[in-house]
């Protein structure tokens, strides 16, 4: 059986995908997965998980403009030179226009 | 080609990269399978010559990182067949193949290992010359495999270290010693000038143009000697090339390597291919039983 | 010499061995993963080993080194158990391996009670990697336990584990080689 394993490499930081051992069982592959992917230190600590419980989801279809929930729905960098712009050219408030 | 193949081959020629479960031509799978194997199969016959000296290591420190160090070559070739696997083709059938002669192993595996001085000289130079080529993989297009090379790469710095450091202590000690690292220079020279490949242009090198690849033979071989050949130099030991110079163009010239030995050798007639093949295949066979009665249960 | 030197060296010479032996399969274990987890057990034994040639070394005015290969062969006090060649036969070096950590998990216990702090902070170290070594053991032992051949091993070897100062035939060539390099250049440092 296939097991995955991810590591850890300093604490506080997000385990990775590392590899992947073949074992008969859970213990086997515990052991297996200690030696491959830690046996230097180089890891904090391991998740190993058959291969199975592992799930892919990567169907992040966006064909209707559904920028408007992300950064990269707000291009403001034109816009901002524009009124930065405007606003060099002096005050437009009533003042100016009252005069 | 069809679109979809130019489409892909643009792709990967812009530098993207490829998972496991993403589209891909046959016959980029099978480049990959073919080259991703060879990888495999060396870093397990890598195992053999250096194994040997495991029971004669002259020292604590020395037995525990040879050790170590086959253990690594174990463990590379444990990742590699399971990219291999993944790929489509099961480890055990790599196996068969490799036992059969029907896939092939780096040249430097095929050549015996004389004398302590072997041990030096390979961990140092052949791993060097190994690493060189295994850069060169993390930009691999094929992903999966790009990223156990890192682990490998970071493993393999440990090696050339090891190498060094014998060789060193060698350099440093007897006469006798100094001899025993210059006559395993002198044999293995030959081989490690073979090892990245006759110089073919990289747009000829279909692994190149896969980006499986991102460096051309010579490309890497020049890299080697410019790394290299200082350091040998400077440890006063002799390159047996008397044509070795680096030119004002900062190329190195070299005498012509022998495609011809490097061709029958890699095709299953080294001095040592057969007794390596066999020892591999009579262990596993020895061993099947522990396979069947451990993984049964399993399947 | 004294006693407790003694018991060093014994408990030494049986983990240099046993991981000389051990790293024989490196290369040509069963599964590619159990070589690499095999060899590190060899690994640990034979730095467990150095770890007590240097405090014995301590004592005798010599290195670990020296302890470990230039004692002639009758010096060395290792249990027969862990002389023999076994490779390619993983039943039995399964069962030696289970034999084996069983044993020394009891006198590595003394030797963690002992009076001296030094020993017995390094017996703990070795325990804590002898623990793993156990868990490996009983894994295999619950995965073999019904294999004819592993029975007849464990049967065999069994009555071997606490015969000392007998060497078996094995013994020397094992001798032989692990000090071939070392004997080439008499004074030579590698």
């Amino acid at each position: 059986m296939i097991y995955e394993v991810f590591r850890q490499e300093r604490k506080g930081q997000a385990f990775a995908h590392a590899g992947s051992v073949e074992a008969p069982n859970e213990e086997f592959a515990e052991a297996y997965a200690r030696e491959q992917y830690g046996r230097r230190g180089e890891s904090t600590a391991l998740w190993v998980a058959p291969r199975d419980a592992v799930h892919e989801i990567d169907d992040f279809a966006d064909e209707l403009r559904k920028n408007y929930h992300r950064v990269d729905g707000y291009p403001l960098k034109e816009k901002l030179g524009k009124a930065r712009e405007l606003a060099a050219k002096g005050p437009r408030g009533l003042s100016a226009g009252a005069g | 080609m069809d679109a979809k193949e130019q489409e892909f081959l643009d792709y990967v020629q812009g530098g993207g990269q490829v998972e496991t479960e993403d589209w891909m031509p046959d016959e980029y799978r099978a480049k990959l399978i073919k080259f991703i194997e060879m990888h495999g199969n060396s870093e397990l016959m890598g195992v053999l010559p250096e194994r040997e000296w495991i029971l004669r290591a002259p020292t604590l420190q020395r037995k525990l990182a040879l050790t170590a160090k086959v253990q690594d070559e174990v463990g590379h070739s444990q990742l590699i067949y399971r990219v291999v696997e993944d790929l489509g083709k099961p480890r055990e059938r790599c196996l068969d193949d490799l036992i059969s002669g029907k896939s092939k192993f780096h040249n430097v595996f095929h050549y015996p290992t004389k004398t302590w001085g072997d041990v030096g000289v390979i961990a140092w130079l052949v791993d060097a010359a190994a690493i060189i080529s295994q850069k060169a993989l993390l930009k691999c297009s094929y992903a999966p495999y790009a990223r156990i090379m890192k682990k490998i790469c970071w493993e393999e710095s440990f090696h050339i270290l090891h190498g060094r450091d014998v060789v060193l202590t060698m350099m440093l000690g007897t006469d006798e010693q100094r001899e025993l690292v210059q006559e395993a220079l002198d044999r293995w020279w030959g081989p490690l000038m073979q090892f990245h490949g006759n110089p073919i242009s990289r747009e000829e090198d279909p692994m190149y143009v896969w980006r499986i690849k991102s460096q051309g033979n010579e490309e890497a071989r020049q890299q080697f000697l410019d790394g290299y050949v200082p350091q040998i130099w400077e440890l006063g030991l002799t390159v047996p090339d008397p044509k070795l110079r680096k030119n004002e163009d900062d190329v190195w010239k070299y005498s012509e390597p022998d495609w011809d030995e490097l061709k029958r050798v890699v095709t299953g007639h080294g001095p040592k291919t057969a007794e390596r093949l066999e020892l591999r295949r009579t262990s596993r066979e020895e061993t099947a039983w522990v396979r069947r009665a451990v993984l049964a249960e399993a399947a | 010499m004294t006693d407790q030197v003694q018991k060093i060296l014994e408990i030494a010479d049986d983990e240099l061995i046993l991981g000389w032996r051990n790293s024989e399969w490196t290369g040509i274990a069963p599964l590619l993963e159990e070589d690499v987890a095999f060899s590190s057990i060899a690994q640990n034994e034979i730095g467990h080993a150095r770890a007590l040639y240097e405090r014995a070394a301590q004592e005798l005015g010599t290195t670990a080194d020296e302890l470990a290969f230039d004692r002639s062969p009758e010096e060395y006090r290792c249990s027969r158990l862990v002389q023999l060649r076994l490779v390619p036969d993983w039943a039995a070096t399964i069962a030696r391996h289970y034999l084996y950590e069983t044993a020394d998990e009891e006198r590595i216990g003394v030797l963690k009670q002992s009076e001296d702090a030094e020993l017995a902070g390094l017996a703990a170290k070795i325990d804590r990697e002898e623990a793993y070594h156990r868990m490996h053991a009983q894994m295999w032992f619950e995965r073999l336990h019904d294999e004819p051949r592993f029975k007849a091993a464990l049967d065999e070897l069994q009555p071997l584990l606490d015969v000392r100062g007998e060497h078996t035939p094995e013994f020397a060539t094992l001798w032989e080689e692990m000090t071939s390099v070392r004997r080439s250049l008499a004074g030579a440092t590698w």
